[in-house]
Formats: structure tokens, sequence, C-alpha cells
């Protein structure tokens, strides 16, 4: 016990020297959480509109008051000539553009059937299937306004969203953010820790120092823990002030969450550290391990029932998966300790293998 | 000149010869990278887990029930489900979305007379934001594809304004496509700028900085010689990175490979650029590498454009994105893979580049010059 706190207080005086290091690891993560809480949504609102309105009359020009009338779209373009089209679309001043046939009225009042183009620009697949949820939305407000008789039954949609009513994209990113931050400073602070010691030749010293290897271990760990506990809980009250992220579970069990999924973490640093000789190696190795999965393969950003079958087996082997379950669970669903045991086991079986791993590998050099 | 820049060059990719695991890692996380981005990186929405609670039991709530089964958006993860359950499966996680059919469906559709509107219920759980507003979209599609259906079966012609569709650069609407040329911009900033990020601030730890400012290299030299080799890699980089990209990936690459080659090369002096002013300002490696990913690399990422499109954020930010090189070079890499644009669109990105480039080397020149 000596022994541990000795090394947590040899770390501790190493962190301070290294102000802009800690301050890095303390202060980024709040201003990761401003740019994801103002800066980054999937909340597509004012598609830049084009309209190419061939017809001219009453009828079209209300469908086009519809377009832009409705708080998603902007109309940016009065299109004259053909190839005016191209040339909104190569330079992406335009996302969609609407094209109303010659005769539209005509058919209109006829009761006929009538097609009105829309061009959308699909190099980012993911707004623009939003954006043509939009465009149906409008085009079939405009239908019902048209006044068709209907001479059957209709089936509507009630739809009510849970946990997150107006379908806010920041109360879903902050969770996958705070996963995501606690694991870049954990993994990269105790990665670097142990070979810094290694380059500059002071491990040897600490070798024939009078600790076990799990002292010196929990000692390295401790400090780090402290660290990325209190940053973590930074971002969730500032998101909690700032955001409005809703805190519907216990303070208890998101302890023991944060706390456990940052013991994975940590460990994971430890043992990229035994295995890495200089701290760029180090941290590259950190970057691949722990970026990638959590950015990639979490369930963060890119939905995980998505992927092809072979990556939804990994992902089961990425602990970031784990908490982000639980995570999403305490905050937003407000479920309970019991209901989280399962992604519990699964991160508490990670940190055990990690920092037991790591602790293998120091002993036996 | 050209042979002392040579020399240090030499001295470089020796030093890197000295760190195999270090080349390995160079090579492998690009194509680490490269496959993650390539499967994993969908905002697709497929397979969404969804309970049914069909409390009416008829052929037509059966009949709305299939649709939902046979769609590919859809994976119907239990039916006959009580209504009870519906907060459990979805707080649980086990599904995204419950379709609730309630009674006498069926019989308002086929009982004649009148025409009515039953309104079946569709809960969403809103944790995913993103994926459930898709799912909640295709949801509302299918019932809309089913009253259609039953408008037709009385005869009655279908919605009089129909949609033709006509999807540029994509028509397939793959993620992919997207996503894949994007991981050429991202890859080269993380891998170029990571490296350069180290070049001096390494030599100071180890005190051999010392003797470099002894030699008659001057500091445009020094810069220059400790530079290239990096680009070098980085370029090799960019080139697998498109070869995987068009063959294995098949992403379409509609453009030229010359205007890719004009942009890539201001892009590299910018990352390079970059690397090497956050190693002047930097006393140890440990800063270094934390302030090259946590200053620059990640917010660039994130506000270039490359998973979050620019035009949702507010106004004020998306000015700010005129500082980050990466923008412009996704444009233009997005620009040659899906439109087949050339310069004659894409010039005043490039020039961004240069401009950028040029700055940030010059920076990092003067910068290194002060350090006395």
């Amino acid at each position: 016990m000596k022994g541990v706190l000795a090394v947590a207080m040899k770390e501790l005086r190493q962190i301070r020297r290294d102000r802009r290091s800690l301050l890095i690891l303390l202060l980024i993560p709040l201003f990761f959480l401003f740019l994801f809480g103002y800066a980054l949504n999937f909340d597509i609102r004012h598609v830049t509109l084009g309209v190419q309105d061939r017809d001219q009359s009453a009828d079209s020009r209300a469908l086009v008051a519809a377009f832009s009338r409705s708080a998603y779209f902007d109309q940016v373009a009065t299109i004259e000539h053909e190839r005016d089209i191209s040339d909104l679309m190569n330079r992406g001043s335009a996302r969609a553009i609407l094209v109303i046939p010659e005769g539209y009225a005509r058919r209109i009042g006829r009761h006929e059937p009538v097609d009105v183009q829309i061009l959308l620009n699909g190099d980012n697949a993911n707004t623009a299937t939003t954006v043509l949820g939009y465009v149906n939305g409008v085009l079939t407000e405009a239908t019902a306004g048209l006044n068709v008789k209907a001479n059957a039954s209709t089936i509507g949609v009630a739809s009510r969203v849970w946990y997150n009513p107006e379908l806010r994209s920041a109360l879903f990113l902050v969770p996958g953010l705070i996963a995501y931050i606690a694991t870049i400073s954990a993994v990269v602070s105790t990665s670097l820790s142990i070979v810094r010691e290694k380059e500059s030749g002071t491990i040897e010293q600490i070798r024939m120092a009078p600790i076990s290897t799990l002292a010196y271990i929990l000692g390295k760990t401790l400090p780090y823990l402290v660290i990325a506990q209190t940053s973590a809980f930074l971002i969730i009250f500032a998101a909690m002030s700032l955001f409005g992220l809703p805190m519907r579970g216990d303070w208890f069990t998101l302890f023991i969450v944060v706390g456990v999924f940052l013991l994975g973490g940590l460990g994971t640093g430890l043992l990229v550290s035994t295995v890495a000789e200089t701290q760029q190696i180090a941290l590259q190795a950190s970057m691949l391990l722990a970026f990638l999965p959590v950015f990639m393969l979490s369930g963060f950003i890119f939905p995980i029932a998505s992927m092809p079958v072979v990556l939804q087996y990994v992902t089961t082997v990425v602990p970031a998966k784990y908490f982000l379950i639980a995570l999403r669970g305490v905050v937003l669903k407000g479920v309970g300790l019991s209901e989280v045991i399962a992604p519990l086991t699964a991160l508490a079986i990670f940190a055990t293998a990690v920092v037991g791993l790591s602790a293998l590998r120091l002993s036996r050099r | 000149m050209m042979r002392r820049i040579r020399v240090l060059m030499w001295k470089e990719f020796l030093e890197l010869r000295q760190t195999p695991e270090l080349l390995g890692l160079l090579v492998i996380a690009p194509v680490i990278q490269l496959f993650l981005l390539g499967y994993a990186a969908t905002t697709d929405v497929k397979d969404v887990p969804i309970v049914v609670v069909d409390a009416d039991r008829t052929i037509r709530s059966r009949q709305l029930v299939e649709r939902f089964a046979g769609s590919p958006h859809f994976r119907i993860v239990a039916d006959e489900v009580d209504v009870h359950q519906v907060d459990h499966q979805l707080s649980s996680g086990h599904a995204w979305l419950a379709l609730v059919i309630p009674t006498g469906l069926g019989a308002a559709i086929d009982r004649g007379g009148a025409p009515t509107r039953t309104d079946v219920q569709l809960l969403a759980d809103g944790s995913d934001a993103n994926s459930s507003g898709i799912a909640l979209a295709y949801a509302a599609g299918l019932v809309r594809e089913y009253n259609t259906v039953l408008l037709a079966e009385r005869g009655a012609a279908a919605a009089p304004i129909n949609v033709s569709l006509r999807v540029w650069f994509n028509p397939e609407l793959v993620s992919r496509d997207f996503m894949v040329p994007g991981v050429l911009a991202m890859l080269l900033l993380v891998v170029t700028a990571n490296l350069s990020s180290m070049a001096i601030v390494r030599e100071r730890e180890l005190g051999t900085l010392e003797q470099l400012s002894v030699t008659p290299l001057s500091n445009w030299e020094l810069m220059i010689g400790k530079l290239l080799p990096y680009g070098i890699i980085g370029f090799l980089d960019a080139i697998m990175v498109v070869v995987v990209a068009v063959f294995w990936f098949e992403v379409p690459f509609e453009g030229s490979v010359w205007t890719l080659l004009v942009a890539v090369l201001p892009y590299l002096m910018c990352t390079l650029g970059l690397g090497l002013f956050v190693s002047t300002i930097s006393r140890t490696q440990q800063q270094a590498m934390l302030t090259a990913i946590f200053f620059f690399l990640m917010p660039m990422i994130y506000l270039s454009g490359f998973t979050f499109p620019i035009e949702n954020m507010p106004p004020l930010i998306q000015k700010l994105t005129y500082l980050i090189p990466l923008r412009y070079f996704l444009v233009v890499v997005r620009g040659v893979f899906l439109k087949g644009i050339g310069l004659d669109v894409l010039w005043p990105q490039v020039a961004a580049l240069f401009a950028w480039g040029t700055a940030i080397v010059t920076l990092a020149v003067l910068n290194s010059s002060k350090r006395g």
C-alpha cells in the first residue's frame, strides 16, 4: 500500500511539472463538448433548394411556396436554363432541385396524376435520405391541400419518440463523446507514462526498487484514474447545464460504470506501453487500438446493426460498445444498476484482463 | 544545397528503418482504417430491430406487418408482443422501434361507407436520434405505400403528385462512396502531421538538435530535409488508398488522376507544415503528440465535413471551417471521385491549399529560427 502511494505521488509530481499535458487532459474534453454540443449534428435544416418552374402558373407557384414555407428548405436559386442545373449541383450550391413540368396546372385541374422532378445531390447518402424524407413530407401535405377526395379509409401514423422526443442529435452524441474522450485520455496517459521511463532509462531504477509489479501498476494508474474520472464528470455536468442532457438514473450507478470503463482504458494503455519501446510507437498504437474502435465500432456515430455481420462480431470485444449501452441507459433512459449488470460485467472482465495481462508482461521482464 | 538536403533525408530514412514497428504501423494503420471506414462507417439504416404489437389480428394488420418484415430496413425481433412489454423492450435496447396496431384497424378498412382514419402507433427509442429519425421516415413510408395499395383496391388513383427522383453523384445512396474518398484526406493528415510533429522535438529531447544546429544546414534545408521523407511516405499511402478504394471498394472514380495529384501536393505541404509547426512549439514528445492530436487533428477532422455536414453547423462555426485545409481537400477528393469535376471548378480549393501550406511552413521555419 505504501509502495502504491509512493509511485502515485511520484507520478503526480511528474504530471504537475508538465502543465500543458495536464491542461490538455483536463480541458480538452470540455472543448470537445462545446464542439459537439454546438457545432456538430445530423439535424438537417435549411436545405438549399433550386427551383425550375416551367409551368409558371398559380398552382406551380403554390407548390414552390409550400417548399419555401417549410422549415426545412431555403430556396437559393431560380433556374432559367437547363445548364444552370449541372452548375448548381457541381458547385454544391444547391442540395436539391425541384423541376415543375409544363402543363402542371392543367393536369392538376383535370385530376390527372402529374410528375414533378426532384434532383438530389447524393454525395452524402445520409443527408440525401433525410432530405428525401422532407420532400415526401412537403408533397404529401401539398397533395392533401389539393383536396383530393379519397374514397377509401386510410391508415395514419402517430409516432412517439421516447427518451429524446425532439430527436436532438446532441443528446445522442454527448454520451458517445464521453466514451470517446475518456478512452483517449485514459489510454494515452498510461501508455506514455511507462514508455517515457523506458526511453529515459529510469525504468531500471524502478525495477530495483522494493515494490511489487502490481503496486507499481496501481500507483501508475491511480492518478490518471482520478484525472480521467474528474474530466468525465466535468463533461457530464457541463452537458447537463448547457445542453439539457437529462440525468434520469442515479449517480452511484453512473460513477461505477464510468470508473470501470476508465480502468479498462488505463489498462489498455499499460498493455500498449509494455510492448512499445518509444513514445511515438506507443502513441500510434494506442490511437489505433483506442481511437478507431471507439469512433467506428462502438455505436457512437455509426449504428452497429447496419454493419456487415463479421464486424458486428468484432464489436463484441470493443468495451466502448458496452459503456455506451450502459451510459445511454443510465443517463437517457434512467435504468438502474440491476439493468446495466450485463454491460457492466463485460466492462469489468475487460478491465481485469488488460490490467492482469500488463502486470504479467511487466513482471516477466 | 541539394546534397545537404539529400544527406539529411537519408538520415531520416535510416532512423525510420531502425524502428520497424513504426514503419509497420505506417503501413498497417492506413489499411485497418480504410477497411473499418469502408465497412463500418455507414449511416445507412438497415435491419433496425423492431417489435410488433398486433392487437388487431386481422388480414389487414398482418398485411401491414408483412410490409415491415419484407423491408430491408427492418428486422422484426418479436411479434405478438404484449403492449406492456414495449417499455422494457425499448429501454433494454432489444428493439429500437415498436409498431402498435390498435384493434379495429381491419374492420375500419373493410367496413365501407364513409372513409375513416385509423392511426397505428410507432414508438421509437430516440437515444440514437439520427438512426431513429431515418427509421421513422422509412416506417411512415411503408404505411404510406400500404395506403396506396388500399386506394388502388378501391379503384382510386394513387397520390396525384408523384415524385420522379434522380440522385446525382451517388445514385444508389451508398454511404461508402462518400466515406472512402474522405479517408484519403483524413489518413494523409493523421499520418504525415503525426510523424512530422515528432521531427524536431525528438532531436531536442535526445539532445541531438544541438549537433544539427552546428552543421552548415540552414533552417530551410533542415525543415525540407525533415519533411520530404514523410511527404514521400504520405504520397505512397495516398496511392495505396486510391487503389484500394477503386479496386476493392469499387468507389466510382469519375475525374482525372492529375487533378488529384495537383491537389495532393499542396495538401501535403499543409499537413507536414502543421506537424512541423507543432514540433517547434513543443518541449517534449508527449506534448507534441497531445497538442497535435487534440488541438489540431481532431477539431480539424470533425469540423471539416468528413462525417458531419458543414451546412448543419451554426453560421459562425461555418466561417471557422474556412481555416481548415482538410475542408478544401475533401471538396477536391469527393469532387474528383464522385462528380468528375476538374480544376476549372476546383481551382479555388487548390489555391487555398497552396496559401495555407505556404503560410504554415513559413511560420514553422520562422519559429524554429528563434530557438536560439
